[in-house]
């Protein structure tokens, strides 16, 4: 609230206990959420993951690493949501970087905005209802049965294809809102100083736009990948059973089969792997790309 | 050549949501064949006790959720400016940690923690008659927690790009740090807060996953959509999505009015 002089303000703090009370009342309510909700419920998952499944299902206190060592009966699962988690971003970038490319560099200035938003508003709109749409779309009676009438014997729902289909258009209108700030950014003047100096447009285009705007792509395949990880009714619907994720092997651990402490080994691995990866990721390839922090909203 | 490639995303993103629509108009009984227009679902739904009473769950759950992390969320950003240090760092990471666990765990541990509780404090609360149980309370705790997270990363950079002269002019003035405050930066944050308000909202209004672990014997509108589409589907439920999809794109559309309105009027 006050302080432009940082060293001032730290100097007021601690002469004066008035001011440290004001800074207590206002984060204590974050704080007791992040510790109640947040980190005492994760510490629960950690411990669960020790024990063992009650007769009855739930949890019954034990100290055993055996449902680690379980961990492979699911690796159908791990498998599938290691492999097209990473494949679905690499196609959500592919797909949205010429889309953000056409907003910020080719739409009027006047209309920028507006047709960003028109990209960004099906985000924010029921996911369960956009899948059940392509449910429609790529089941039987939908295209492949447009195709049955000419012959052709396509199935894609129930398989990664449609997943990878549902990867791309759930997450692009978050993929391309990082891409765009980074491509608009761009000095257009790089661009001409680029074509002054004799380079065609394609190699102004790989040498000088695509690395200015990895900072972006950086960015947006981070978010996607983190959303992506965790999914349920993507494979759910698209997937149908056939193509599943650790998502949909958490729901039927702790909803149907009610074995609560694999369920929690299950939880602990995703969350270890999430952390790991943005870990490598931010520490290799976003301190070289510069960009730190993220574009969330 | 990139234009009608632009053409074509803008199909493929807006293409299924006219789907779900056009089919709300529906007369016959099946999502996919068309047999002419009616509003006869649109009366079904908005009749349907279970259809409301979700709705009124989901209403309730988003208006509490989006109200406590505005709230929250906002006095978390204003704590942290005054922070320096390990505390700063350790909110931080929270915050950060809030954003990044996956729904689906966030339902889980919430789950697992409140049932072991309840089932150390259950008995001994029996004697008084209280029973307590998973419902509406902890799938808004749970959305709290992770919208206090969006909320303060919002409101802090906009705290982070506001005028710093405008706080000192108004010191040299005598205004009170409360009054300050009250008019000066509240009302400079008010449409990063605003914007909060609106993304809680919507995210907590549209969230399945946690809701499907903690809600108990709760049941929300995702819960029940979710419940309808594995049973088959009817175009009623493409009548409640159809009013669902428009009410969220109002809310986004004012959203980033607000926030771009207010970035007009201080220019960084």
């Amino acid at each position: 609230m006050r302080g432009s002089r940082p060293g001032m303000m730290n100097l007021s703090m601690a002469s004066t206990s008035r001011p440290k009370l004001v800074t207590t009342l206002l984060l204590l309510p974050a704080g007791l959420f992040f510790v109640f909700l947040l980190l005492v419920p994760l510490a629960v998952v950690l411990i669960f993951s020790f024990g063992e499944r009650a007769p009855a299902g739930g949890y019954m206190p034990a100290f055993t690493l055996q449902n680690y060592m379980d961990l492979p009966a699911r690796g159908k699962a791990f498998f599938n949501t290691l492999t097209l988690a990473p494949l679905g971003t690499l196609l959500t970038a592919l797909f949205a970087f010429p889309m953000a490319y056409f907003l910020a560099v080719k739409v009027s200035p006047k209309w920028r905005v507006t047709l960003l938003i028109l990209v960004m508003a099906p985000f924010w709109t029921s996911q369960l209802l956009r899948y059940y749409a392509w449910m429609m779309i790529l089941g039987n009676k939908g295209i492949p049965g447009w195709l049955a009438m000419v012959g052709l014997d396509v199935r894609i729902i129930n398989t990664p294809w449609a997943v990878l289909i549902g990867a791309v258009y759930g997450f692009l209108p978050l993929m391309v809102p990082p891409i765009y700030v980074s491509l608009e950014k761009l000095d257009k003047r790089l661009l001409e100083a680029s074509a002054d100096l004799g380079a065609t447009p394609a190699r102004t285009f790989w040498q000088v736009t695509l690395p200015l705007a990895l900072p972006g792509v950086a960015t947006g395949s981070m978010l996607v990948f983190i959303l992506l990880m965790g999914d349920y009714i993507l494979p759910q619907f698209l997937g149908g059973g056939k193509v599943f994720f650790i998502g949909n092997a958490l729901v039927d651990l702790f909803l149907q089969s009610r074995n609560w402490p694999f369920g929690a080994a299950v939880s602990v691995a995703l969350v270890a792997i999430m952390f790991v990866t943005i870990y490598v990721y931010m520490r290799f390839v976003l301190s070289k790309t510069d960009t730190r922090r993220a574009a969330l909203v | 050549m990139l234009r009608a490639y632009a053409i074509c995303i803008y199909i493929f993103l807006y293409l299924p949501i006219s789907l779900i629509v056009f089919f709300s108009f529906n007369a016959g009984k099946y999502a996919m064949s068309w047999e002419g227009f009616s509003l006869f679902w649109y009366g079904k739904a908005f009749s349907n006790p279970l259809i409301m009473g979700a709705l009124k769950t989901s209403v309730i759950i988003a208006l509490s959720t989006a109200v406590l992390s505005a709230i929250i969320g906002t006095l978390t950003a204003l704590g942290l400016e005054r922070v320096r240090g390990w505390l700063r760092v350790t909110f931080d990471a929270l915050i950060y940690i809030a954003i990044m666990v996956p729904g689906i765990v966030i339902g889980i541990s919430t789950l697992i923690a409140f049932v072991s509780l309840f089932d150390v404090v259950n008995p001994s609360l029996a004697s008084m008659g209280i029973k307590l149980q998973m419902g509406t309370w902890a799938v808004i705790a749970a959305h709290v927690l992770f919208n206090i997270a969006v909320v303060a990363l919002l409101v802090r950079a906009r705290l982070q790009g506001m005028d710093r002269s405008l706080v000192d002019a108004s010191e040299d003035l005598y205004a009170t740090p409360l009054g300050t405050f009250r008019q000066v930066v509240l009302p400079l944050l008010a449409p990063s807060i605003l914007a909060g308000f609106l993304l809680s909202f919507t995210f907590s209004f549209e969230d399945f996953i946690i809701a499907y672990f903690v809600s108990g014997p709760d049941t929300t509108l995702p819960i029940y959509i979710f419940s309808s589409i594995r049973r088959g589907v009817t175009p009623e439920i493409n009548a409640v999505g159809s009013v669902v999809l428009l009410t969220s794109f109002v809310l986004l559309i004012i959203a980033q009015a607000v926030l771009r309105r207010g970035e007009r009027t201080t220019p960084p």
